[in-house]
């Protein structure tokens, strides 16, 4: 089954439907309608799956969605058109451009912590680039995948972005087709099962994987804004965000206050009892809600801790002093477990960052630019938020992905264009200028070299310093010498 | 002699300590390499004449040059490639915030060179790997043992040896080199070690480049000046004695093309070659008796008719500069890349027919057009894919260091040459430094939540098509 819906969208393809701009747009604005058109039924299915609040759906899930479909519509024909280069002697006459292709057949594999914008966002891309998409949204998020297969053939082209749904060996049986590009969000450790199965047909990837992400907070900052930022992005969707703040780092001096901040924090956001806000989401499923309270095991709360299996609901929890080889600093939480590792200053800090894999995002809290351009300039990770976390994720010219154990590759906006295409080198010569050409062939004498090299040299002008400054110089003094000249002749005459 | 894994590490302590980082230390270290060709020219020139007997203009041309114009064009470029990026949009949400990419080295880098070009296939990946702030591995072809020798021996003198290392060895080496963990892998050659290669790196996640190969197709179509096409082709097919991952592979012409094809075919070759391309200084030998073997095989099982050259001499690994027509999809010629200076011509009564076959084949590096007709070239380039495109010429689309040079699909993944390579090598790590102002504004995305903000906060963050965010009401 999994192979007829890629066979069927590879001759789709290949029949050049996805080709014209018109079609890409027409397709893009209609997922848009589907997604304005169904809001309602996409907030329940959310409610279902994670008990998303009827606010965060569009907040997280929608919106961001929306802009990128309306940034593609209008800036497709930008991304789509030959991108001209420089060129050298030997081709100033020439033609000679970046055309950005399709690339065939691609494989979007979904997640189930934002099943519908980790799923459509690279959609967007991938059918702006103009190429066929098999869309596998993830099992676990099963009500929103339920709906993305029943909503997207009613309003996108059936055969050339077909919804495959399933568990493993669907998955698995999908993995063993050839793609062109295959585009994962998930974990490192199926992320590296994808990346083999695409090496068998040097399928190039995207993985958007994850990891602990840091976040330190100087004694230099305003605590209560940056507790209240913290609190917001680590608890939002139950803490089962990709680039929520993992672990924080930061002095003993401002533990308590940093603990005090997101306990006052969290009573503004959810009041004494969060399991009764409507704002306040559940763990995915058991397996998770299980592997969370292990994580917990032999630690103390010193916010929340409360947990109840029957609605797998676990309270947003802050630990204090957590030793560094806690199992809870061991993996991804991924989960509202907040854990504070006490470091001495900003050397042990980035230390301690660098010592581990790279995160997907890092975030620093400091009104002290050093503090900031040391963080930045001495570690490394997918993205950065300063002074407030997850929003570079929302501006969509910021490329958006990891780097080493976080993933490899990026998308938003035109990086999810540029992704899913191939940027063709294009030399288009003219037969003319033959004698320029007659110095490259043989047979060869010490002459002809010399001209291929010089022809050969870019940039055309040199614009270094030297040179500049030659010219600015030997600009002046003829212009000197041409007054000299002209107030003799004057005098003379 | 330290191992593979004591190497590995040393780089990476060196790596960590941040001292390839500053501008300063890239510059100087790509100003060594530059001292080191130019230095070293001649015995350049030896080794590759005598792993390839590599004509000089040829080394001169395509190994020396190339490698100079692009440290050229990396030491004049590397400030600028090394800002960060301001210039990107902001919404009206993010309007008060500093944005901007950065570019950042990835760690310690494995180039794996090939034999073909066994100086520039090594040099320019270690060019934007240097630029970009990384140490690297270098692991020249074990095919080419004297410039393998020499690039053993002058990396270290001339390169700093805690940030730059030469490992050389077999297959069995490579192999156990591949079970350590890099930050990026680098590989210039075949798809069957391709694959393996990019099943070493997944357990890593270790993002990989690959520069492949494929038949490159060479349409010759509709009004052209037969001459010139000729003699742009021969030079082009034949540079290197036909072993470039971009030659052109084997034509496509119509019956009426190829009659007057040939004839240019010869004269071109007796003007470049003279009558016995045996005896010219111009052209080049087959790297190995393995792959003169597996030339030949081809050509004597192959079903078409040889109408120039055909000649060959084992002892030195010699074959004459060769052209079949009447060679089917079938023939044993077209099952493979041929890589070698035999110039199979396959007649098609259409530019349809032509483009076709080209698509029921896996993607090639290169596609070539030769024709005066922009319709043609237009149709063809509409109509195909590849991972680069020269029209009216062969080959020299790489020299333009503004051109990425990668494959597609079968031909590879990835690209390099010029600020393509810096960015191949590097990670772009996208920043924004929020401003503490406007925690009101913040304020709507908080719980408890409400239509009210929910209105307020979609309004401020929603793209507009034509806003040019000028506008702040806010």
């Amino acid at each position: 089954m999994e192979k007829q819906a890629v066979q069927r969208a590879r001759e789709a393809f290949l029949a050049g439907r996805p080709r014209p701009l018109e079609f890409r747009v027409q397709q893009l604005k209609s997922l848009q309608r589907m997604i304005t058109d169904r809001q309602g039924e996409i907030a329940t299915a959310l409610k279902q799956d994670i008990n998303r609040s009827q606010y965060d759906t569009p907040l997280f899930e929608l919106i961001g969605l929306e802009n990128e479909i309306s940034l593609a519509v209008s800036k497709l024909a930008q991304w789509a058109a030959p991108r001209p280069v420089e060129r050298n002697l030997l081709t100033i006459s020439d033609q000679a451009y970046i055309q950005p292709e399709p690339l065939g057949v691609v494989l979007i594999i979904g997640a189930w912590n934002y099943p519908w914008a980790l799923t459509l966002q690279p959609l967007v891309g991938a059918i702006a680039a103009g190429n066929a998409a098999v869309v596998k949204p993830s099992e676990l998020s099963e009500y929103s995948a339920s709906l993305l297969k029943a909503l997207l053939p009613r309003y996108l082209d059936q055969e050339l972005y077909p919804v495959v749904c399933g568990g493993v060996s669907e998955t698995q049986e999908l993995l063993r087709q050839r793609f062109d590009h295959v585009f994962y969000t998930g974990n490192s450790t199926v992320g590296k099962l994808v990346m083999e199965a695409a090496a068998r047909h040097l399928t190039p990837v995207t993985l958007e994987l994850g990891g602990k992400s840091p976040c330190y907070i100087d004694k230099d900052v305003d605590l209560r804004v940056a507790c209240r930022r913290i609190t917001w992005g680590k608890f939002v969707n139950c803490g089962q965000t990709c680039i929520a703040p993992d672990y924080i780092l930061c002095e003993p001096s401002i533990q308590n206050r940093v603990v005090e901040g997101i306990r006052q924090t969290l009573l503004e956001f959810y009041g004494p009892d969060p399991k009764s806000s409507p704002d306040y989401s559940r763990i995915i499923n058991q397996r998770h809600f299980n592997r969370l309270m292990t994580l917990l095991e032999g630690y103390t709360a010193t916010v929340g801790g409360q947990s109840d299996s029957s609605q797998r609901y676990i309270a947003p929890t802050v630990v204090k002093d957590v030793p560094p080889q806690a199992r809870l600093m061991q993996e991804e939480i991924f989960g509202p477990l907040l854990p504070i590792v006490t470091v001495s200053d900003i050397d042990d800090a980035i230390h301690f960052i660098n010592e581990r894999e790279k995160p997907l995002a890092l975030y620093v809290f400091s009104s002290n630019k050093k503090v900031i351009r040391r963080m930045l300039a001495e570690t490394t990770s997918g993205g950065v938020t300063v002074n407030d976390v997850i929003m570079h994720y929302t501006l969509n010219s910021l490329p958006f992905g990891g780097v080493g154990q976080s993933g490899t590759g990026r998308y938003h906006g035109k990086h999810t264009f540029d992704q899913f295409s191939h940027h063709r080198a294009c030399l288009v010569k003219s037969l003319g200028m033959e004698d320029v050409n007659m110095v490259r062939y043989p047979p060869q004498n010490r002459q002809k070299a010399r001209r291929v090299r010089l022809a050969m040299r870019t940039p055309l002008v040199d614009f270094s310093r030297k040179t500049y400054i030659w010219a600015v110089t030997a600009t002046v003094f003829a212009f000197g010498l041409f007054v000299t000249l002209t107030a003799i002749l004057c005098t003379c005459l | 002699m330290a191992s593979q894994s004591e190497v590995i590490d040393r780089l990476r302590a060196t790596f960590r300590s941040g001292v390839t980082f500053p501008e300063q230390f890239r510059m100087t270290q790509l100003q060594n390499l530059l001292s080191l060709v130019e230095e070293n020219e001649q015995l350049i020139q030896d080794a590759l004449h005598k792993d390839l007997h590599k004509p000089k203009f040829e080394s001169v041309l395509s190994e020396i040059q190339i490698t100079l114009n692009d440290l050229y064009f990396a030491m004049e470029n590397l400030r600028t490639w090394m800002q960060p990026e301001y210039n990107i949009g902001k919404n009206l949400a993010t309007r008060m915030d500093d944005c901007f990419i950065r570019r950042e080295p990835l760690g310690v880098v494995l180039i794996i060179g090939a034999w073909n070009y066994p100086l520039h296939l090594i040099l320019l990946p270690l060019v934007a790997a240097i630029a970009a702030g990384n140490c690297a591995i270098l692991k020249p072809s074990e095919i080419c043992q004297a410039t393998e020798q020499l690039l053993a021996e002058l990396i270290p003198k001339y390169l700093s040896q805690d940030c730059y290392a030469v490992l050389c060895g077999g297959a069995e080496d490579t192999k156990s080199l591949l079970k350590n963990k890099f930050d990026h892998i680098f590989y210039t050659g075949s798809q069957v070690v391709a694959r393996s290669i990019l099943l070493a790196a997944a357990p890593h996640l270790t993002p990989v480049t690959l520069e492949l190969g494929g038949k490159s197709p060479c349409f010759i179509y509709g009004h052209i000046d037969i001459q010139k096409a000729a003699k742009r082709l021969c030079w082009s097919k034949f540079f290197n004695t036909g072993q470039s991952c971009v030659a052109p592979d084997y034509v496509l012409c119509t019956a009426q093309t190829r009659d007057a094809l040939l004839p240019a075919l010869r004269e071109t070759l007796r003007t470049f070659y003279g009558p016995d391309p045996g005896a010219s200084l111009d052209i080049g030998r087959i790297v190995t008796p393995r792959h003169w073997r597996r030339l030949m095989d081809m050509l004597e099982k192959s079903k078409g008719k040889v109408v120039i050259g055909g000649e060959s001499r084992e002892e030195d690994r010699y074959i004459a500069p060769t052209v079949l027509v009447d060679v089917q999809e079938s023939d044993a010629l077209m099952q493979e890349e041929i890589f070698g200076p035999i110039l199979p011509i396959l007649t098609i009564e259409s530019l349809e027919e032509g483009i076709d076959y080209i698509n029921r084949q896996e993607k090639p590096l290169a596609l070539y057009v030769f024709s005066d007709e922009t319709s043609v070239v237009t149709t063809v380039l509409n109509n195909t894919s590849s991972g680069g495109f020269c029209g009216n010429d062969g080959i020299v689309h790489m020299a333009l260091p503004g051109l990425p040079f990668g494959g597609v699909g079968a031909s590879g993944m990835g690209s390099y040459h010029g600020r393509w390579g810096f960015e191949t090598f590097s990670h772009r790590r996208g920043c924004m430094n929020r401003s503490w102002l406007l925690e009101r504004v913040n304020v709507l995305r908080y719980p408890p939540y409400s239509d009210y903000n929910l209105g307020w906060l979609r309004w401020a963050t929603t793209f507009k098509k034509n806003s040019w965010g000028g506008c702040s009401v806010m």
